[in-house]
């Protein structure tokens, strides 16, 4: 028999910027698909040591379990004040938000509407899964109209509740804003997609053009009572249609940048 | 350095700028104003951070964020702003964090009015933020007692990493007195081995107040009830007037306690034995002094501007020993000094009572004129 040589190619690895723990995310969930994608731009521009993340109240509040670089952790809502903190005193580090929907569009619709106006230059990566998660399925401001949630049991009735926020296309109506898109994680063209917006929020920063928010349309199997099949099928059909993916606000410098 | 005459609010920024404040967040509220106008200028000129803030929830966890760094921080307020910030004062605590808070009081509660009160002793003393933790505060009686106490309030505070309130009133926020500047100091960026700066050449680390394990958070709880007996053993702080011979004494903090001290020498020239106890350190309370004062008396007359926050803790300290009244003016109003001086008068000469509560009595007293 020929003597073969087989040459191992590394294609997949854990990102330096993940720590290497297990995750307490529910399977199909895509909170890990999000944390690896901010990891692996993280990486990419080889800005580990030079990040500081802010961890939410809500499914991510053990965020800064799974990022490999320093991290605090806010009370709910108020991530991007204490980021603004955190960036006014150290200009010269990377500053991440890691916010849910009833973290960043509900209680802390204060903190993230001033934060953008100001221009802060911090980015944001705010998960969309039109539901309160940690505390079991409540509705969430995003919660679409007729979804049943643990508070909503007859469906959200707008007449009552009124209506979902679409955080992205009202950010991106602040001179602020940098960079506002909404991607979608739900098949894998869309998470290329995501990374790359991402990816384009950390430059948004580099560069100083101001502040920049990735919204994710994500998953959450658990609470929806889904397979995670399912679930990302019910994104596709329910959630995209109501929240389009887009760019919102794009500054035209970033169209420049070469990476 | 020659004293000059400053406004309270303004005296107070500039100390803390002079001890090397790096960063200052606020949001404007009256009467504590001027201390945020006075930064908006002086911060930038010397290169370094302010940001008017969207709120007393954005400044608190802005001061927050900011103090994760190393930087030496500052926020201020005034009583219904500071409300507003007792989430963020209850994380920082949790964090173990090194915050210096600047709480101008006014009348309340809720909206009350803007003239001055001393009614968030309870709320700042007590703690008016959720879970067991205890605060330094050090209340103030004259501009340069403010300068003094917020110059050394960010070496107390890093020492022991610890929030520090300075509580002072909406008069000596307002009120200009001549007075003395210490040295200035470079803007402050500490690199203590918990900050989050970015994890260059170390082990990356994270700071937060969760401790979801509850003997861990327990065992954490533990750790902060120990550093506060530390703090207790040192960190008191108080003023004695005309107690060497004398057989009742005041006990008031802040303005109260200045104005109180117009009625002890009002008192004394009538030939009353009678001093002045200001604790400065409102937490840790002076309470050995006290306790071992009251032993020596023949009563007790606790002055505040609130409905008796403070007696309680007189009261608990002295152990039921000795006669205790109360005289307390509310919701915006200082007691003069012949109110105080009547109230000595009256404990001097009639019988001591003996029955119910100072603040029961005090009420009998003046409660109906109302």
């Amino acid at each position: 028999m020929e003597n073969v040589t087989m040459q191992e190619q590394l294609v997949y690895d854990r990102p330096e910027s993940m720590a290497s723990v297990q995750t307490h995310y529910c399977p199909g969930c895509t909170h890990g698909v999000a944390h690896r994608l901010v990891a692996e731009v993280i990486d990419e521009m080889g800005i580990k040591d030079n990040t500081i993340g802010v961890a939410s109240v809500g499914c991510s509040v053990f965020a800064y379990n799974y990022f490999d670089f320093d991290f605090v952790q806010a009370p709910h809502g108020r991530a991007p004040a204490m980021a603004t903190g955190i960036k006014r005193v150290l200009p010269q580090r990377f500053v991440m938000t890691y916010q849910g929907d009833g973290d960043l569009a509900s209680i802390g619709m204060g903190e993230i509407v001033a934060a953008a106006a100001r221009g802060e230059n911090i980015t944001v990566i705010f998960l969309n899964n039109a539901n309160y998660g940690m505390t079991g399925g409540q509705m969430a401001p995003t919660t679409l109209p007729g979804q049943k949630t643990s508070s909503s049991p007859g469906g959200r009735d707008v007449e009552v509740a009124g209506f979902p926020i679409r955080t992205a296309e009202m950010l991106a109506t602040l001179d602020g804003a940098g960079y506002v898109v909404r991607r979608s994680m739900h098949d894998p063209k869309n998470v290329r997609m995501a990374k790359k917006a991402i990816r384009l929020a950390f430059e948004t920063q580099k560069n100083g053009l101001g502040f920049s928010l990735v919204e994710l349309l994500s998953t959450c199997p658990t609470n929806w009572g889904m397979t995670p099949v399912q679930a990302l099928k019910w994104v596709e059909d329910a959630m995209v249609p109501y929240y389009p993916i887009g760019d919102y606000k794009v500054n035209p410098a970033l169209k420049e940048l070469k990476f | 350095m020659a004293k000059e005459l400053m406004k309270g609010n303004v005296a107070i920024a500039e100390a803390a700028v002079r001890a090397g404040l790096n960063a200052y967040f606020g949001y404007p509220i009256t009467p504590q104003t001027e201390l945020l106008e006075y930064l908006s200028a002086r911060m930038p000129e010397l290169g370094r951070t302010f940001l008017q803030a969207e709120s007393e929830l954005g400044a608190v966890n802005m001061v927050y964020g900011a103090a994760c760094t190393g930087a030496r921080v500052m926020s201020s307020s005034s009583s219904p702003g500071t409300s507003l910030m007792m989430e963020g004062i209850s994380y920082i605590a949790g964090t173990e964090l090194p915050v210096v808070i600047v709480d101008v009081m006014r009348g309340g509660p809720g909206l009350g009015n803007i003239a001055p009160a001393q009614a968030d002793y309870n709320q700042i003393v007590h703690g008016g933020g959720h879970g067991d933790y205890h605060p330094i505060v050090l209340a103030p009686a004259n501009i340069q007692e403010a300068i003094d106490l917020t110059y050394g309030a960010f070496d107390l505070a890093e020492k022991y990493r610890s929030i520090v309130v300075i509580l002072a009133d909406g008069s000596l926020g307002q009120m200009m007195e001549p007075a003395e500047l210490p040295e200035m100091k470079e803007a402050i960026m500490r690199t203590p081995d918990w900050a989050t700066y970015g994890s260059a050449g170390r082990e990356r680390r994270f700071l937060s107040s969760i401790y979801l394990d509850p003997p861990q958070q327990e065992k954490t709880n533990f750790r902060l009830e120990r550093r506060w007996q530390e703090i207790k053993a040192k960190e008191v702080q108080y003023k004695e007037y005309f107690l060497d011979d004398a057989e009742y004494a005041v006990v008031g903090f802040g303005t109260s306690g200045r104005i109180a001290l117009s009625a002890v020498r009002a008192a004394r020239a009538k030939g009353i034995k009678i001093g002045l106890f200001r604790p400065v350190s409102l937490a840790p309370y002076p309470e050995k002094e006290l306790y071992e004062l009251s032993k020596r008396l023949k009563g007790l007359l606790v002055v505040e501007m609130n409905a008796g926050q403070m007696l309680e803790d007189v009261l608990n300290i002295t152990r039921s020993q000795i006669p205790v009244e109360f005289y307390g003016r509310m919701g915006g109003i200082l007691p003069m000094p012949e109110e105080i001086e009547a109230e000595i008068d009256r404990m001097v000469n009639e019988s001591a009572a003996s029955d119910g509560h100072p603040r029961d009595r005090w009420l009998a007293r003046f409660g109906k004129m109302n």
